[in-house]
């Protein structure tokens, strides 16, 4: 489990991996002769362009403001690429006028085992606490979407690369509860490293625990959707994620038990291209539809309708 | 288990591999001279490897554990089934892809009752571990898992299932086949599963390859057996980005059945021989045995539903975290 080990050091650090163009490199011969040599502009007087203005993506290199790509809900104008995005995003994106009640937010990650690896667990949850407002790598909220009421669970990847621990499997289990309580429908969003290791075995058996919690679920006649976004690995896949009445995708998404390092270390193989991508499990028959995030709330809506009428 | 010659030691079962020297030594001895009378020698050596035995188990690190329960020599699921039970048959295949040979089942009866076995099976030899893939099953095997305990539950007949699994199989046909759907299949079809389940991990416990067939009413582990959510030589990789931390990484999982029965996430801790398992496979699976039957008794009796709610009850109490404000 967790094998996304880069992605995950990688959403440790808050660095995104950036791969610059170099075209163009070789010297040609000039045609003019410089006079003054370089810039000339002093520190001082260097004019900041604001961070985050643009974003550039990483599939097909389009250059686009952040506002753009915002009002475009983080998807490529160009070539369709879903950029990775958090559970703030998401509620925003669902929930109508972006209204929704956050659920069980008091709950909070303990270093139950004193684990230490590189950096001792807790402090590792004291860094993440201090640079975001995540408490946890899943948030749970309540709203309406298209004026149907809906409790959505999003995991945020920010937050130990989304790892399934014990604060995750407790807040998943008090959604289902909430969910019979007022019958209503469940959508968890997934996009996870999988279990969390520093929890160790305690990580394992939410696996257990929160699919004790959907077979509840599934008794009180209730429906249950599993949205997977890029990447969903390990414990997730193997557990809530692929137990959905109905199991969909982002288009794109690496998703899959094994990480592909895992399996490439493995098989002494390169993978094939569109390996554990939505659309190969689309083909092998593990999802039930592939959904753009511009159309997920319709398609959603509707989905439920046809279910609930 | 194999004799001397073939028995196989680990690094810290060195001192008892000299001792076996000087026994097989002293019989030549012996041998060649009848005059003299060897036999208490030999018996004050004998003595000492039990000693030996007794003292390595006392004082094991938990890497140590780790490799005692991967021990060459350390007693496989069929050799339980062997030890166990009467009148085995073996139950092949998925009904769909394949037999999975790192997956194996079959009914038998366990002292006069009839039980559904299901467990990973390693190789005792190379060519027959590549033939078990070294007990890592395809979703096939789960799937056949399965299987199996929807006959048992059918004829209502109780579920052991013995673990032993270094993981779920990382291929390309495993992610083809739907290896975390398979095991997520398993995970939730045991908790609703109508007839009791006892889950026993009897040598290596790792991750949702355990967990795919480790969903029951009572769950033991093995006194050399270790289980947790990865192995610590991948967890070594991925948290200390390199394979020499095994040892720390082994600790700091907490693995052993000790950690696990202090935890409450295993209900019973099965002793094994002195030295472990592997120094005699009946003592092994008597005593296992036993344990099985201990648990079996106590959840034997509940209704279908009442069974359900407790398993559910049971995981739902595991985690820790902390409500603030």
């Amino acid at each position: 489990m967790a094998e996304l080990n880069d992605e995950l050091s990688e959403s440790l650090s808050g660095e995104e991996s950036s791969k610059e163009e170099t075209g163009g490199s070789e010297t040609k011969e000039k045609w003019y002769k410089r006079l003054r040599k370089g810039i000339t502009t002093s520190t001082s007087e260097k004019r900041e362009m604001p961070e985050g203005l643009w974003s550039k993506c990483p599939e097909c290199h389009y250059i686009c403001t952040t506002s753009e790509l915002k009002e475009n809900l983080y998807v490529c104008p160009k070539c369709n690429y879903h950029h990775r995005i958090g559970s703030e995003d998401y509620f925003e994106i669902l929930f109508d006028n972006k209204k929704y009640t956050e659920l069980f937010d008091n709950i909070q990650s303990i270093d139950f085992l004193g684990f230490t690896d590189l950096k001792p667990y807790q402090k590792r949850l004291d860094e993440i606490h201090s640079k975001t407002n995540l408490k946890d790598s899943m948030r749970v909220a309540v709203g309406d979407i298209n004026s149907i009421e809906l409790v959505v669970a999003c995991m945020d990847f920010e937050f130990i690369g989304g790892s399934l621990g014990s604060v995750m499997g407790e807040k998943f289990s008090r959604a289902v509860d909430y969910c019979i309580q007022n019958k209503l429908p469940f959508l968890v969003i997934s996009k996870s490293g999988g279990a969390r290791m520093m929890e160790s075995a305690f990580s394992l058996m939410q696996l257990a625990k929160t699919s004790g919690k959907l077979s509840q679920l599934s008794d009180a006649g209730l429906l249950f959707i599993s949205l997977l976004t890029d990447p969903t690995f390990g414990g997730i896949s193997a557990s809530f994620g692929m137990l959905g009445d109905f199991n969909i995708a982002e288009p794109g998404a690496l998703i899959g038990f094994a990480g592909p390092r895992v399996i490439k270390e493995t098989i002494k193989k390169d993978l094939p291209e569109g390996f554990q991508r939505s659309e190969f499990l689309l083909e092998h028959g593990f999802l039930d539809f592939i959904v753009d995030r511009k159309a997920l709330k319709s398609k959603l809506t509707t989905l439920i309708n046809l279910i609930e009428h | 288990m194999p004799q001397y010659p073939n028995r196989q030691f680990l690094d810290f079962e060195q001192p008892i591999k000299e001792l076996y020297e000087q026994i097989d030594q002293t019989k030549k001895l012996a041998e060649k001279n009848s005059k003299i009378d060897y036999s208490q020698t030999i018996e004050q050596l004998e003595n000492s490897v039990f000693e030996r035995r007794k003292n390595i188990t006392a004082h094991l690190t938990p890497w140590q554990r780790v490799q005692l329960s991967r021990h060459p020599d350390r007693p496989y699921t069929m050799k339980y089934i062997d030890k166990m039970l009467t009148n085995f048959i073996e139950i092949h295949g998925d009904r769909n892809v394949r037999d999975d040979k790192a997956m194996v089942g079959g009914l038998g009866e366990l002292d006069g009752e009839t039980v559904m076995v299901i467990g990973q099976q390693k190789g005792i030899n190379t060519k027959t571990r590549q033939l078990r893939n070294f007990g890592m099953a395809n979703p096939e095997g789960y799937r056949k898992a399965l299987r199996l305990m929807r006959i048992a539950e059918k004829f209502n007949k109780p579920v052991i299932t013995l673990i032993d699994t270094p993981g779920a199989y990382p291929g390309m046909e495993a992610e083809e086949r739907g290896q975390g759907e398979a095991i997520a299949r398993n995970i939730y079809e045991m908790i609703r599963l109508r007839v009791p389940i006892i889950c026993c991990i009897i040598g290596e416990g790792a991750s949702g390859g355990a967990l795919g067939i480790g969903v029951g009413d009572r769950i033991l582990m093995m006194e050399n057996a270790w289980y947790t959510v990865i192995s610590p030589e991948n967890c070594s990789t991925i948290l200390w980005r390199s394979w020499e931390k095994k040892e720390v990484a082994a600790e700091q999982l907490k693995l052993t059945a000790t950690d696990m029965k202090g935890f409450d996430l295993v209900d019973d801790i099965v002793p094994e021989p002195d030295g472990g398992a592997h120094w005699d496979y009946d003592l092994s699976a008597s005593i296992l045995k036993d344990h099985i039957k201990k648990a079996l008794n106590e959840v034997r009796d509940l209704t279908p539903e009442r069974r359900t709610q407790l398993r559910i009850e049971k995981f739902g109490k595991m985690g820790h975290w902390q409500e603030i404000g």
